[in-house]
């Protein structure tokens, strides 16, 4: 191994890689809130939907769709003056973190909207026949009907966070791209950015099996 | 107890608006099978929705016990709703949820508490006949069996009216007929009043007692069952009558066959709602010196008894005939003897 990887600091790594993991798991659960509110929010207030707005509808579409555009590393630039406001400072894991939701939240929001576009109008219809309160068909019909498409959008939205968390590294977040970047490229050091990238594809592939493994469980179509 | 007054329906179009539902007006009355048959497109699943307000009435008023629907607020709407049952064509289960938890939605809804909620969904998984798939979930059972889940949730909260809305248009013919067992079954034991729609006039003369013929938003025809069968007046109702009884009678009498007999009658027996005399015509055989021959016949039961037409070739000694003609006319059955000459 080490004849393989010279220059790698096997303890480093293994910090990178609990940075890097630190990082995925808390953006994902901001976005999963934030993206669960949003993708609510498009859907009920869609023409024709259970509180239907079409100003409150057009705002959020609105927000969603920039946020959407921003390519990723202008958003985390963007984003300093914030993040220096909220933690005092913009380098380190916990600092990546506001830009890590915000970059997300608004794609896991489309993804929950499609996935509460699924769930069948007839059962809503059923819900509300049997005398079912807003909350109610919330709660017990829409999310709960919707969790395997929740879960596997959730599966997609981790996987580009991680990709997003090595942005964010080449700034100084910490994690495997802080690592592959300063101490691998910017010292020609290849086997470190080998060494990140076996690791980055191996949390990739961790979080889709995972994933996958929920989705197939809850899917009871 | 339920009576809906001059209820409309128009949805706005960009370019024209749909009157789906035209002044109907109709009495219910308590433990009645009621059916409302239409073609596609004729307003009979906007009419059905109006009477939970699934729909918003553009005008008139439905009131059931008295209570005015029309006239609720959201939350009175929602109390009342809960005593309003309603089944579906494709059922509308929720997949997450399992045979039990789906009969407890209701329940939950209502706000019982788990022990009652579950001695309930006890009680309604016998009456529907699903005891053993209790922790089925929807996607393993037959579309028969997803329609009883979807009885035995409407039922959940006892309500006063069961709403169905083409019921059976998902299953084939077996299960059609198992389902409105069931559902009449429901109709003796509980009292339950129900509203079915539906395109097929079988459905309506196996269950109901009295129908309404919808077509572009109006009713344009109603009455028992029995009468609708016997005299239908508008076209679309005649139409929906031959889908059962079949064209209405050939003559029997140009037959080639009716035309080669020699001794004896051809009669034709009416049978319109009997109960009494389903044994009439083996009564005839054993009482009077004939013999009997059944040439052809249609007869469809009811909910009111048998309705159709049988026809007999009789032969004998005319008096003997004529006896027995006599007999059977002291029965409600009509009988009309065919020229053959
Ligand atoms: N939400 C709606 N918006 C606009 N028009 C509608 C809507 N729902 C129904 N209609 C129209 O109202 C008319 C009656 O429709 P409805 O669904 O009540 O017919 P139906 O008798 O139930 O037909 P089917 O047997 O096909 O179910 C149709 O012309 C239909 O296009
Ligand atoms: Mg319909």
């Amino acid at each position: 191994m080490t004849k393989l990887f010279p220059n790698v600091n096997w303890f480093a790594l293994l910090e990178a890689t609990g940075e890097t993991f630190y990082m995925t798991l808390f953006a994902l659960l901001g976005t999963l809130i934030i993206g669960i509110v949003l993708g609510l929010l498009l859907y009920l207030t869609t023409p024709g939907g259970l509180w239907e707005n079409r100003l409150i509808n057009f705002i959020i579409a609105a927000l969603v769709n920039v946020f959407r555009a921003i390519p990723f590393i202008i958003l985390i630039l963007l984003l300093i003056p914030f993040t220096n406001i909220l933690l005092g400072t913009f380098r380190g894991p916990n600092a990546a973190l506001p830009a890590l939701i915000v970059g997300s939240a608004p794609f896991y929001g489309r993804l929950v909207e499609i996935a509460l576009r699924e769930v069948d109008k007839g059962v809503i219809e059923a819900a509300k026949a049997m005398g079912a309160k807003t909350s109610t068909i919330i709660f017990k019909v829409l999310l709960r009907e919707s969790i395997p498409a929740l879960v596997s959008g959730l599966t997609v939205t981790a996987i580009a966070i991680i990709g997003y968390t090595a942005v964010a590294g080449a700034i100084g977040a910490g994690g495997l791209g802080d690592y592959a970047y300063f101490h691998g490229f910017t010292r020609r050091d290849f086997d470190i950015v080998f060494a990140c990238t076996v690791l980055i594809v191996l949390i990739v592939f961790i979080f889709q099996f995972i994933g996958d493994r929920i989705t197939n469980k809850l899917d009871k179509r | 107890m339920i009576e809906i007054d001059k209820l409309s329906k128009v949805f706005k179009g960009s370019s024209h608006d749909v009157q789906a539902v035209d002044q109907i007006s109709l009495q219910i009355k308590k433990g009645e099978i009621f059916g409302v048959i239409g073609y596609s497109g004729a307003g009979k699943s906007t009419f059905i929705r109006l009477i939970n307000r699934l729909e918003e009435p553009t005008a008139g008023t439905v009131s059931i016990d008295g209570q005015n629907i029309t006239t609720l607020d959201k939350k009175a709407l929602r109390l009342s709703r809960q005593e309003i049952g309603m089944i579906f064509q494709h059922f509308n289960l929720l997949w997450s949820r399992t045979v039990r938890e789906n009969i407890a939605f209701p329940l939950e809804i209502a706000g019982l508490a788990k022990n009652e909620r579950n001695e309930r969904v006890n009680q309604l998984i016998s009456l529907v006949g699903l005891s053993g798939k209790e922790d089925a979930y929807p996607s393993q059972l037959s579309g028969g069996q997803k329609q009883r889940v979807g009885i035995a949730r409407a039922l959940a909260n006892n309500p006063k009216v069961l709403l169905c809305d083409e019921a059976t248009s998902a299953l084939d013919p077996e299960t059609t007929d198992s389902i409105l067992s069931l559902l009449i079954d429901i109709n003796e034991k509980l009292g339950l009043t129900i509203i079915l729609i539906t395109h097929e006039m079988h459905v309506i003369q196996k269950i109901c007692h009295n129908v309404a013929v919808m077509e572009n938003g109006k009713i344009v025809e109603q009455g028992s069952v029995l009468d609708v069968f016997s005299h239908p007046q508008q076209p679309v109702t005649k139409k929906f009558v031959e889908q059962v009884m079949g064209k209405p009678d050939q003559d029997v009498s140009d037959e080639p066959f009716v035309q080669g007999i020699e001794s004896g009658r051809v009669l034709k027996l009416q049978f319109v709602g009997e109960t009494t005399n389903q044994a009439l015509i083996s009564r005839v055989a054993k009482q009077y010196e004939v013999e009997l021959n059944i040439i052809q016949g249609n007869i469809k039961q009811t909910q009111a008894g048998a309705y159709g037409a049988l026809y007999l070739h009789i032969t004998g000694e005319d008096q003997v005939i004529d006896q027995a003609i006599s007999f059977i006319r002291s029965t409600s059955v009509e009988v009309e003897v065919i020229d053959h000459d």
